[in-house]
Parts: C-alpha cells; structure tokens; sequence
C-alpha cells in the first residue's frame, strides 16, 4: 500500500478526534440543546404521532391504493384542454404525489409526453406541498391557518407559475420527445361513490380524533363529544370494510371487541386508539386482494416517514429548540434574518427554502423551531411555499429534463412568487 | 427475454425489483432482469408512474407494485 491511500482515513481520524477534543459539554448552550431536542422529540410523540401520524398513513396509503391515478393521467395528455390541465396539476399532487420520490418522475412525464411545460411546472410546484400527509402535519402542528394558506397558496400559484413559465418559453415548446405515454386502464374494483365514502370516513375519523379544545361556542361542543364521533364513525368504517371490501367479519369483530374492552378498562383514549390503528393492521394485512395492498403502502409510509421525521424533529430541536426555548442556533439571529415580515425576511426565507432539502416533511417541525424562535407568519409561508418543491439535488434533476435556461427561470419565478406570498400573507394574518 | 424495472430508486422501486427476481427464479425461464433509474431512460418507455415493469419492450404495470404471482403471469 502506498502511503498516499492512508491520508483519507488520517484525515476523517483527525476530524472526529478533534471534534471530541472541543466537544462543547458542558456549555450552557449545548447542554441546553440536547434537552431542547430531547422535549421536543417527547412532545411530537406525546401529541402528534398517534392521533395524527398513525392515521395519516391509513389515509395516505388508501389514497395511493383506492384512487385510480390512471384516472388523473388522462387529464394531463397532450390532449387534454389546456385550462383542465392546468387546474388538475395544480390539485393532483394530492392524489399523485402521496411519496416525494414519484413527483419528478411524473413531472417530466407531463413535459416530455403530456400536457406540456405549464401544466408540469404547475404540478412541480404543488405537488410537495398539498399530499395529503404535509397538508395534515402543518395543520396540526403549525396550526389550521399556515396549513390552510399552504394548501391554497400552493394550489393558487402553481397555476400562475405554471402559465408563467409555458408564456415565457411559449417558442420551444415543439421539441418534445414524441414517445407515447403509457396509460393502462384498469377496471374499477368496486362502485367509485364507495371508495370516496370510505376515504371521508378515513379523513373524519383523523379530524375528529384531532379536534383542538378551541375557545369555546360549537368547537368546543363537538370537543366534548369527539370520541363519540372517531368511534361511531369507526363503526361505520369497520361496516364498509366487510360489505364492500370483503373484511373477515371474524377479526373486525374481534378487533372491536379489543377497542370497546380497553374503552372500559382504561381511562384516556390512547390505548383503544392505538388498538384500533394496530387492528386495522390485523384485518388488512397479508392479504392478496386491495385490502392487502392496503395494508402494504400504509406500512411502507410508516418505515419511510416515521424515522425520517423523528430525526428531523430531534435536528430541529437541537438547532432551534422547542417553540419558547433556545437551542444551538441564537434567537437573535432567527429574529434578526426571518422576523417581522419585512421583504428582507421573506425574500431570505424563500431563497433558504429554495436551497435547501428537506427529507419528506421535517420541513414542518423545522419550520416549528423557527417559528417559537421569533420566525414570522408571512417568512414562514415563504420557506413552506419555496421549501418542499425545490432544493439543491432536485434542481440537478429537473435541469436534466428541462435544461439550465428553463430551470432558472423556474427557480427565480418559485422566489419571488413565494417571497410576495409571503408579504400578503403576513400582513393580513 | 428481457425484463426492466423502471424505478427511480424509491423503496417500492425496490420491492418491484425483488418481487421480479423471486419470478424468475421460481419459473426457471431465461431472463436479464435489470434496474432502470435515469429519468430520460424511464420516459423514453412512456412511464410517468413509476416503479414500472417493462418485459421485452412492453409495459406490464405502471405505479404499482404486482406480486410475484402476478409477475408470473407476464414472463411465460
């Protein structure tokens, strides 16, 4: 061996022996990171992971298996009439987009195959930021108004970024690739009213387990009376799955024997409910037909997101510290760059959320340090509208379709766009 | 015969992957299974949803994941 190959290894020996020479515990600020981290990390799975996760990927993984996106592909042809193409990108990422890692795909299949560059800008824009999972984590965490504004403001925009773009490059739009783009269509299993019943069964069932407390008139009333609701309504879940997807009757009865008996046994609604997420489990899984499959997408979301973002809240905890507290990163400087709603915060904190990458979803509990930190409404929106659609690695990948002209102006149109929503933003709220 | 999954590297991708190896390997037929990750590549077989499976040039599923058995089905 030459004495050349051992320099990297001496380098990386190096860097972390140094690195724990200077190790800062012991300092205030670091030990108060860690602690911040750690209560943070404990809120999230006291508050959020099982009335609001656990659900969340039922609703996600039946969206992905219910739904025919076949069905979606159809009114993003190259046939199809320029306004519906531009109003259906601009929602499908709902349907469409449930795992970040099928956005770009589909993306450039709309631009080289289908509706064209408008429609696909549209949907690259929005797609991130309306699946059905960070639209409920936001409103969840960051509260019902930011994730409103998310989903309205991505909707909104992703249409004019979309018409942007197709009027600014309106010449080049004759090279596409002529390849044919492949849409098999598959017969529906059962009724369409069925499924959609079944899935606002789903979502209600999230929404009433969710119900904040409020401040009182009818919000608190229907507080009062959540659990009565999440539970009939899961009666009414449990009734769909054996007559219209064919259920073992055996196990939903068995299952809500194991949900009514803990009902009585123990005080507070978390144990029923995890029994009846993990009996969901029982009656959907290893099963061949849709109701396995099912089961499969759901799992899959769970070991792809829950790790994901438990390590992003811990990060964010760390740096930023729990809303109130102070982590690594000084208050100051998070109030000094992002606070108020100047055009300095927002523009900052668009350009930020354009670089950056943020794993599927952490953008939220991220975005929550930065908030108890002295973030502002209207930066905030910023970052959440720039954020998601654009960082750094996908940047390449988008210029590997499009081309560098294209991609810049796309990047610069997100900016700004995100930067001015910002400004409205913050000052009406 | 030859056998594509289109895939962009996510974990349905490579369940597709194995699901399409574990068919080969149980009907004994002579097939090249390979991996297709480059985006121009996938497009250029007309796939936007991805993972996909492609035997000898057609386009079995799209935006799914089919068992084995399923697999089966395509490769005799």
């Amino acid at each position: 061996m030459t004495m050349s190959a051992h320099w990297k290894p001496l380098f990386w020996l190096t860097a972390a022996f140094a690195a724990c020479w200077w190790l800062p515990v012991g300092s205030p600020r670091f030990d108060g990171a860690l602690d911040e981290a750690l209560l943070l990390v404990r809120w999230y799975a006291r508050e959020h992971v099982l009335f609001c996760l656990l659900p969340a990927f039922w609703i996600a993984g039946a969206i992905g298996t219910f739904l025919s996106q076949q069905s979606v592909m159809r009114f993003l042809g190259p046939s199809a009439p320029k306004p519906v193409a531009y109003g259906v990108a601009a929602v499908a990422g709902t349907i469409l987009a449930v795992c970040s890692c099928t956005v770009l795909p589909l993306f450039a299949g709309i631009y080289t195959m289908g509706a064209g560059l408008g429609p696909a800008t549209a949907f690259l824009y929005s797609g991130p930021a309306i699946n059905v999972l960070a639209v409920i984590l936001t409103a969840t965490v960051l509260g019902p108004q930011l994730g409103l504004a998310r989903a309205l403001g991505a909707v909104l925009f992703a249409v004019v970024v979309g018409l942007a773009m197709a009027t600014i490059f309106r010449r080049s739009e004759g090279e596409r690739q002529a390849a044919a783009m492949q849409v098999l269509e598959e017969e529906p299993a059962r009724p369409i009213h069925q499924n959609i019943l079944f899935l606002a069964t789903l979502v209600l069932i999230l929404i009433a387990a969710t119900w904040g407390p409020g401040t009182g008139g009818p919000q608190r009333a229907i507080h009062g009376v959540k659990w009565w609701l999440a539970g009939g309504l899961s009666l009414a879940l449990c009734g769909q799955l054996v007559f219209w997807f064919g259920a073992a009757r055996t196990r939903v009865l068995a299952v809500i024997g194991a949900v009514a008996g803990l009902t009585f046994l123990t005080s507070g609604p978390e144990l029923p409910f995890l029994a009846g997420i993990l009996g969901m489990g029982v009656i959907t899984g290893g099963r061949d037909d849709d109701l396995g499959e099912w089961f499969d997408q759901s799992w899959h979301f769970t070991k792809q997101i829950m790790p994901l973002l438990l390590g992003g809240v811990l990060v964010a905890g760390f740096l930023l510290g729990q809303p109130g507290g102070e982590g690594v990163v000084p208050s100051d400087w998070v109030a000094g760059a992002v606070g108020g709603n100047g055009l300095g915060a927002n523009l900052f904190a668009s350009v930020a959320g354009a670089l950056m990458y943020f794993a599927t979803l952490t953008e939220v509990p991220i975005l929550q340090g930065l908030l108890g930190s002295g973030m502002g409404q209207g930066p905030a929106l910023a970052l959440l509208l720039a954020g998601p659609a654009l960082s750094l690695p996908n940047m390449l990948v988008i210029r590997s379709v499009l081309g560098w002209p294209k991609t810049l102006v796309f990047v610069a149109i997100v900016v700004v766009m995100a930067t001015v929503t910002g400004l409205v933003y913050g000052v009406i709220v | 015969m030859e056998v594509l999954v289109l895939g962009t590297g996510c974990a349905k991708c490579t369940k597709l992957y194995e699901n399409a190896a574990a068919a080969i390997e149980a009907l004994g037929v002579d097939a090249e299974l390979s991996k297709v990750s480059d985006i121009q590549q996938i497009m250029s077989h007309g796939v936007m949803m991805t993972p996909a499976l492609v035997v000898d040039g057609d386009v079995k599923v799209t935006g799914k994941v089919p068992s084995a058995d399923e697999i089966k089905t395509w490769l005799t």
